[in-house]
Order: C-alpha cells, then structure tokens, then sequence
C-alpha cells in the first residue's frame, strides 16, 4: 500500500486536488481508496462518491482532530489493505495551525491556496513547512506577481518541499501530483512509525470537558498572554 | 564556502545578501539585534527549545539556510532556465484526427490564436503551461530549444518560466501599488528595488487608459489599470520567459505598446483573441478548429498596412468610450453618419 497524507486550510482545495490526481492515477489502472478526516461535519463523502471513489469518513466531534487522526491511521491502512487498493489517500483540515498528521517517510503533501494572503505561509506551521510536496491552489484568479511572492513566501518556510501549482477546477497540473505519487514507496504498517512533528503539550480542564470561564476553572497546563505589558511584568518579579 | 558563511557573523551576512533577512524574519529572529554573533552559534544562543517553539530545530535552522541561499541564487540566475523556442509537435484533434505540422514560438515574436470558443484555444495554452509531453488529452509534445524537457526540469521550474494573464485575473493583496511592487520586486531578490518599482509604476500608467497614484490599493484598481500594472510587471520583473495571455481585448489598455513592451523583454507571447488589431499585430496566428491546429497564417504585408487604419479606428472609439466616462458630450465630427 502507498499511503499519502494531504493537508491543508479549509476550502482551500484539496478534495478537488485528490479527485484530479485520482482520476490521473486511475488513468494507469490504480486503484485508490480516500480517508477523510474531518471535526463536525463533512460533505466530501458525496463528492467522493459521484466519482466512483470508495471513501471512508471519521469525524472528531469533540476529539483534538489530530489525536483522533493518529488513533485512527492505522485502521483506516487496513480497511484500504482489506479492499486491496494501490493507494490509500487521507485528507484532513488543519484546523488549529498547529498540528499536522505528516509521518516520516510517509508522502506528506500540504494544499494552500493564493487567495489566503501572502503572510499565510508563516501562520500555517508544520503542516506547511514539514511537507515535501506544496500544493498551490487558485492561481488562475490572482495576478502572475502574487503567484510569484505567494510561491517565494512558502519557500521561506519550507525550503526543502517541492512546489505544484495545480488548478482544481481543470485539474491542470494534477499530472506532475500523481507521478510523484506513483514514486512513493510501499508500507505495509504504521506500527512504530512515528510522526513528523509533536501534537500540542496540552492537558488541561477544557480537554477534559470543562465549559465554564472563570480563573478557577484553568486547571492543568495552561499559558497567559502578557496584555499588561510592563505593568504586570512588574507584578511579577 | 559552507563553513566559510558559518563563521560569518549575521552583519556580515546581511551585507552580503540583503534578503537573507527574509529566511530571519521566518524564524522570528531579530537579525538586527543578533547583527554580531555567527552564524554557527546562533543555534547555541538562542537554545534548541526556541527552535522547538518555532517548530524546528537549530540543525533544520542551518539547512534550511543553505537551501534558501541556493534557491535564491538560482532565483536571481533566472533560473537557468533561460527559453530561445518552444515546439509545439502534433496531436490529435477532438475527431482524434492527427494534426498536421509543428509549430515553433521564438523569443520576440508574437502568436495570437483564434478560433470558435470552445474550439480548444486555452487547451493549446494549457498544452504549453504543463510542457506537456504526449500526456495530455491531445497528446501534444512540446519542446523547449529543441529538446524535451526530462520530469525534473517540468518539476523543478515550478511553474516559474510562463506567466499567464487572463480577464478572471484579480488583485487580491491588501496592499498599495508601490507596497506591492516593492514586494514583488523584493520576492525577485533584485538590487535596485526602487529603480524597477518606479520603471513599472511609469509604465503601466503609460499603458493605462486612466492614470493611478502610488497609493491607489491595487483591489482599487479599475479594470483597465490592473491589466495595466498586471502587463508592466510581468514584462519588466517576472522570470517567465513565455507569455501567455488570454483575451484582454476589452480591458481598456494600450494593447499595442503591451505587446510591444512584452516583446522588447525578449518574451514569448501567446494570445488567445478576436481583436483584429491584436491578431494583425501578430507576427503569424495559430487557427485552431475542433480541439486541433489547423492552419498557420503569416500576417502578411498587405495585411499590416491596414494597421494604421484598424489602430485609428480603435482610437476612435476610445475616444468616445472615454466621454462618454466621463459624462461629456459626444463628438461625432469625425465619425460618417
């Protein structure tokens, strides 16, 4: 089984990319299973499915949506190994641009789009600067200059990845996806694989339930942002 | 050469290459207020767990670094990547009809391309975007200064050796036009950033029907004017060798001096269009009919001395295009009743 983690910002096109490169790789007679990896709703499964693309659907709900990913890969492997499938492609939202479901030697793609503004690439995080191949998106609606310093701004923080334009509504460029998709190698299991980057340190009340607000609810692991510049600095030595 | 930067302190570095500040500036690092320490230390200096924070590590902090000088030194090299021609060798059309000869595109020299829409004019557009190598639905095969391109160098040019220009275009920065110039030129790693903003800032005002200040926010810009700023930019900053525009007929630009200027830049232009004054401006045009090349015609002489008379025609009605924006009367005199 070759397996490929897609990630990216909502909306900013990557069942669209999946679909296209799919269509690609079926062309050479694979055969392609989708994982989609969602929080509280998701609409693709449809989408999926007017293709003729067997998909499977996980939704967090009230998980941290990368834990759920991680307890859930491993299953979502055998399901595409049970039914046979040449390549199993998981699509999940980077909801908080902290965490990112790349695994080491694991194809690691991350889709952005043009239209999310040119400081975007900083905010994104590992998601963005641990994939090894950069999808850009929307390029046919912006201006040649702002594909130019879009493209020079991913660079910056991800100097090593490979950079794809691909329009998602024609699908151009989905062919350069789904040969370096073909390179990939086989793996049989995740077990003692590990991923890319750490999930957040976190274990406070709110992971465990709490709703309410107040200074005596933060219980556990928890950070204060300094609005009080100088003054509070004071307060605390 | 590594070591040799590693032992530079950051001052040194900066001076060396000014946008080095940029891969700094990802990392959160003041490189102002690290300006003497080494490079090599500040790895030490700042603590593996700032890079933790960072999402990285010092060791990635100092690869990466490499990575970014070699990429930027090929940025400013234009890449290498530098094209004399492009062949476009025969595919099929939609009746699955081979077509009947190869075309060749030279620097300089302008190609509109006609036809029916939905005859498969931006299908050849796109044919020559993707270099595509009998994988494509028409199975065309292009080649680049004769030969064709391997995987690697589809890959590796990122799509960086065609700009495209089409009416669906947009700004979509939040960002004046000198701030985006700047950042444009600035993303290029060019040397005098305040030369070129100035040169295409006059330009595309040449280029405009309707004048724009520096400080007009580029989403503010009527039609017209983008097209304008979007045209002087690609001719005077962007690497792409090869232009490919898709109608801009109706955008209330100068549309001979855009090709014109594009042409003097030793590009490649392309033009999707119906505009008699564009395609005779044309050095030849490419018929394109059910999804296939089917003729290639020489803009002739006795075509170009009409040339004249269409631009003089043109002028008239943008004349009256004109008063008519800006709420005059119209002026008929020099119009036959």
């Amino acid at each position: 089984m070759r397996l490929v983690t897609v990630a990216g910002p909502p909306s900013s096109g990557k069942t669209s990319i999946i679909i296209k490169t799919i269509e690609e790789l079926r062309q050479k007679g694979f055969s392609i299973g989708v994982v989609k990896f969602d929080c509280l709703s998701a609409q693709d499964e449809n989408l999926y499915s007017t293709h003729n693309i067997p998909v499977k659907t996980g939704l967090s709900r009230g998980l941290c949506p990368d834990h759920f990913f991680v307890s859930n890969i491993e299953e979502a492997l055998k399901w595409a190994k049970g039914r046979s499938f040449d390549f199993l492609i998981t699509e999940s939202a980077g909801l908080c641009n902290r965490c990112s479901p790349h695994i080491k030697n694991v194809l690691a793609i991350c889709v952005i789009d043009n239209l999310s503004g040119v400081n975007t690439p900083k905010k994104i995080g590992p998601m963005l600067k641990l994939a090894d191949i950069v999808v850009i998106t929307k390029g046919d609606i912006v201006s040649q200059a702002e594909r130019e310093v879009f493209a020079y701004r991913v660079r910056q923080v991800n100097p090593r990845g490979m950079i794809i334009q691909i329009n998602g509504v024609t699908g151009q460029g989905s062919f350069y996806l789904a040969k370096l998709m073909e390179k990939t190698s086989i793996i049989e299991t995740l077990q003692g694989a590990t991923l890319r980057f750490t999930m957040p340190g976190a274990l406070c009340s709110y992971c465990l339930g709490e709703r309410k607000i107040g200074d005596d609810k933060q219980i556990g692991v928890s950070k204060l942002v300094n609005f009080r510049g100088e003054e509070q600095a004071k307060g605390e030595e | 050469m590594r070591t040799d930067l590693l032992h530079m302190t950051i001052n040194e570095l900066r001076k060396m290459m000014p946008w080095i500040e940029d891969y700094f500036s990802a990392f959160a690092i003041d490189s102002v207020h690290y300006g003497n320490e080494k490079l090599e230390e500040l790895g030490s200096i700042l603590g593996e767990d700032y890079f933790i924070e960072m999402e990285s590590s010092s060791f990635a902090f100092i690869d990466g670094f490499f990575l970014f000088i070699e990429q930027a030194r090929a940025l400013q090299q234009g890449n290498g990547f530098t094209v004399e021609s492009l062949t476009v060798l025969p595919g099929r059309n939609k009746n699955d009809e081979k077509e009947a000869f190869s075309i060749e595109l030279k620097k300089g020299e302008v190609t509109a391309i006609v036809g029916p829409t939905g005859s498969g004019k931006s299908r050849l557009l796109a044919d020559i975007e993707s270099l595509s190598q009998e994988d494509t639905p028409t199975g065309r095969k292009i080649l680049v200064n004769g030969r064709a391109p391997d995987d690697e160098e589809r890959f590796s040019t990122e799509g960086r050796f065609i700009a495209q220009l089409s009416q669906n275009m947009n700004f979509v920065m939040d960002l004046s036009v000198e701030e985006f110039l700047t950042l444009h030129a600035e993303s290029r790693m060019v040397n005098e950033i305040s030369h070129v903003v100035q040169k295409i800032y006059d330009t595309a005002n040449i280029l405009a029907g309707e004048p724009f200040s520096r400080e007009t926010p580029v989403t503010e810009l009527s039609g017209g004017q983008s097209r304008a700023l979007m045209i002087a930019d690609t001719a005077l900053l962007s690497p792409a060798s090869v232009v490919l525009i898709d109608e801009i007929e109706n955008a209330g630009v100068d549309k001979i001096r855009s090709l014109e200027l594009l042409v003097s830049n030793n590009k490649i232009v392309l033009i999707s269009t119906h505009d008699p004054l564009l395609a005779l401006s044309a050095d030849q045009r490419l018929v394109i009919q059910n999804g296939g090349i089917s003729k290639l015609l020489k803009t002739t002489q006795d075509e170009k001395k009409y040339l004249k008379s269409l631009e003089k025609i043109d002028n008239k009605l943008t004349f009256l295009r004109n008063q008519l924006r800006r709420g005059e009367e119209i002026d008929f005199s020099d119009f036959p009743v």
